[in-house]
């Protein structure tokens, strides 16, 4: 088994933490992770890509081969369109809905999520309005992993308790409404 | 002993530590940063090894000399540019006789994710002729540099770690060893191995070449340089260096024949083996992982004697980092079956300044102070500020090297330019601003000097500056700067009428003068507050 998930989205939106999230989730569950990062210049605003490997082999390329990639996992629509070379044919994309608007030239929206609702396997999550049902607005990217994890080949009981791990230092109000806005996004 | 989750730069970072390193030195760059910064959180404050930011490369190199000089370990970290910096003390540490154990760790950046070249480090291990290392993986990193204090010290010369992008920013697992004790104090007997005058040079050169085949004959017994010949198939091998070995190994099950393969991860290169390799097959086809560095070796001018096909020859992509896809069309491997999607035309995200940064308030008053002289010469340097090259800004003309800038403008200036600026970040001018200054202050230059101070080494996830901010203007005028000619002014929008008036007199003013812009950077005042926070 293998999967293999390029998580992006606009420097500063949380792609770093949504990969090791779920990197963190899927060492617990006793696979071999490999998590590829881009640190410096991009981070500043521009497109940013991680790409996130899991298997239960070991990992020889920490770059994910392009029609080799299981799922995109981006932060905002725009985002979700640039790395589709890398899905396989039955890829998905789970996207966030709300577009990040940095750049003068940023397609109107509407066109934009209609090209993506007629991608099949493609998925538009409503961070924002399922975060803020949660109880903490914060929470979109929580949304968003909830939301790619009935894809994932990790059990829902891991991702939650990775949550609370992870978070348990914030305090059980902050590991509640997290895990609350990872299972809406689960539905 | 333990499982731990680590970026590559923190597997070498670990590895250092369970060497029994007594002191860690660097300048930050992108992607070698996070070495310094793993070492800054895990040692507690007081306790050894001595882990601290360096002003720039150089100097964090001579300070690990000194370190050696009196037998403990050390290690230096640098992006590879830095190592341009760092040349005079590495290159000439391979001549005197080391004492404790001296590592270089030297990140590369292939492909110029975050840098202005994409030079290759192993060219510096070979010219200055020692030992160089080249992980493949988390686990290797941390084993490479262990053993690369033990080979310094086996040899007394330093020895290079060569990291890369994809592996200093990549997460794995490292399972550690037991930890080494730090070497006692001991002060190197040999003192005229350490006093390179021509006399004491010339004999320690020679023992250098001497060395070299020791270093070879280690090379060639290192399983980190492993031969695989395949008796049924000699039609072409592959040899590997770095991460080329990574990307042919993702496509190796898809070939219908298992070539022999030589992989190299240990320098000097092991003659033998590739000969060993070179005799057993027709065709070699190699993935190097930066410059065609051992292809040339392999080739020569003469040629080898069989073909031998990669980024010379146009095999491989000559520039740019590799990858599972380039790899695998060299291999003659088709393309994998990609999704198929609707077309959409996407627009580029190129980085930008923050949202509120200074520096673009900074920016927006030079261009109003600039607005009548159509004909301008800004030169600015390496650091965030760079992406003021953009619109709205449209003011950084140049970006070459750490405190190019200055320097440039000087020779603008005299050469018959004006008006001439430079801009510069704080970090950037106490790494190697002040000594071009020292030359616009000897000639009273035309020139206005914009130190750019956001209190932080911000580009790179904002380290501490080796100087507080206080200091800038008492340097500046320290080295002769006229104090009428000092400014420090805050950029903020409601201060923009003033600032602008400030450097339209000092453009005017025919000589030098400097504007410290100062207002710290709002991701570093942003992590303060989050910290006090909590």
């Amino acid at each position: 088994m293998k999967y293999d998930i390029i998580c992006c989205g606009v420097g500063g939106q949380g792609v770093l933490s949504v990969a090791a999230l779920i990197a963190y989730g899927a060492m617990k569950a006793g696979l071999a992770v490999r998590q590829s990062e881009v640190h410096g210049m991009s981070q500043r605003g521009g497109a940013v890509m991680s790409h996130l490997r899991l298997s239960d082999l070991e990992i020889k390329s920490d770059l994910i081969p392009r029609g080799e990639g299981d799922m995109i996992l981006s932060m905002e629509p725009l985002e979700g369109l640039r790395y589709l070379d890398f899905l396989r044919p039955e890829g998905v994309l789970v996207t966030a809905v709300e577009p990040f608007i940095n750049i003068p030239n940023y397609p109107d929206t509407e066109k934009l999520l209609d090209n993506i609702r007629t991608l099949p396997g493609s998925l538009l999550v409503e961070t924002q309005k399922l975060a803020r049902e949660a109880g903490l607005n914060k929470a979109t990217n929580l949304v968003l992993v909830g939301a790619a994890s009935k894809y994932l080949p990790l059990k829902e009981e891991i991702l939650l308790e990775s949550i609370r791990e992870l978070f348990s230092r914030k305090g059980e109000k902050v590991v509640e409404a997290n895990s609350s806005a990872f299972a809406l996004g689960r539905g | 002993m333990e499982e731990l989750v680590l970026l590559g730069d923190e597997a070498v970072a670990q590895g250092a530590l369970d060497a029994g390193l007594s002191a860690a030195y660097g300048y930050p760059g992108t992607p070698s940063t996070e070495i310094i910064e793993y070492l800054l959180r895990v040692v507690k404050t007081g306790e050894r090894p001595v882990v601290s930011w360096c002003a720039n490369e150089k100097t964090s190199y001579e300070g690990a000399l000194g370190t050696s000089f009196v037998g403990r370990r050390a290690l230096v970290t640098m992006k590879h540019v830095g190592l341009n910096v760092a040349a005079d003390p590495f290159i000439n540490s391979a001549l005197v006789d080391l004492g404790g154990g001296l590592v270089l760790a030297v990140a590369d950046d292939p492909g110029m994710h975050s840098s202005q070249d994409e030079q290759d480090s192993r060219f510096y291990a070979d010219f200055a002729k020692v030992p160089c290392f080249e992980p493949t993986d988390h686990q290797e990193a941390y084993e490479m540099t262990r053993e690369a204090f033990d080979l310094s010290e086996r040899f007394h010369v330093p020895v290079v770690i060569r990291m890369v992008t994809r592996l200093a920013h990549s997460r794995g697992i490292v399972k550690t060893r037991e930890k080494r004790g730090e070497n006692p104090v001991a002060k190197s007997r040999n003192i005229k191995q350490w006093m390179l005058t021509p006399a004491n040079a010339k004999v320690n050169w020679e023992k250098l070449l001497d060395l070299q085949r020791k270093m070879e004959e280690y090379s060639e017994k290192s399983p980190y340089n492993s031969l695989f010949l395949e008796k049924s198939f000699t039609e072409y091998g592959v040899i590997t260096t770095g991460l080329g070995k990574n990307y042919y190994l993702e496509n190796l099950s898809d070939l219908s024949e298992k070539p022999s393969h030589l992989h190299i991860g240990a320098y000097p290169v092991p003659t033998d083996k590739i000969r060993k390799f070179f005799s057993h097959v027709d065709k070699v086809l190699i993935f190097e992982e930066g410059y065609p560095f051992l292809e040339e070796k392999l080739t020569g001018i003469l040629g080898a004697g069989k073909p031998v096909m990669g980024k010379k020859n146009g095999k491989v992509a000559r520039s740019g980092e590799l990858n599972p896809d380039l790899v695998r069309e060299s291999l003659g491997l088709p393309k994998r079956e990609t999704k198929k999607y609707p077309a959409f035309q996407l627009p580029g995200r190129p980085p930008q300044l923050c949202k509120g940064c200074p520096h673009g308030d900074t920016f927006l008053a030079m261009k109003e102070a600039l607005k009548d002289y159509p004909e301008r010469l800004v030169t600015s340097d390496i650091g965030c500020y760079a992406l003021g090259a953009m619109p709205p800004y449209e003011i950084p003309e140049t970006v070459v090297c750490m405190g190019a800038s200055i320097g440039m403008a000087k020779g603008a200036s005299e050469a018959g330019f004006f008006p001439v600026l430079a801009t510069l970040g704080d970090s950037t001018f106490l790494h190697s601003g002040l000594t071009p200054l020292l030359d616009a202050v000897s000639a009273n230059v035309n020139m206005t000097l914009v130190i750019m101070d956001n209190s932080t080494v911000a580009m790179t996830g904002g380290q501490e500056t080796i100087l507080p901010s206080e200091s800038l203007e008492k340097i500046v005028a320290g080295v002769g700067v006229s104090e009428e000619h000092i400014h420090v002014i805050t950029p903020l929008p409601k201060n923009h009428a003033q600032n602008v008036e400030i450097f339209r007199k000092e453009i005017q003013y025919p000589g030098l003068s400097v504007v410290i812009a100062r207002r710290e950077c709002l991701e570093t005042l942003k992590k303060k507050k989050k910290g006090e926070a909590e």
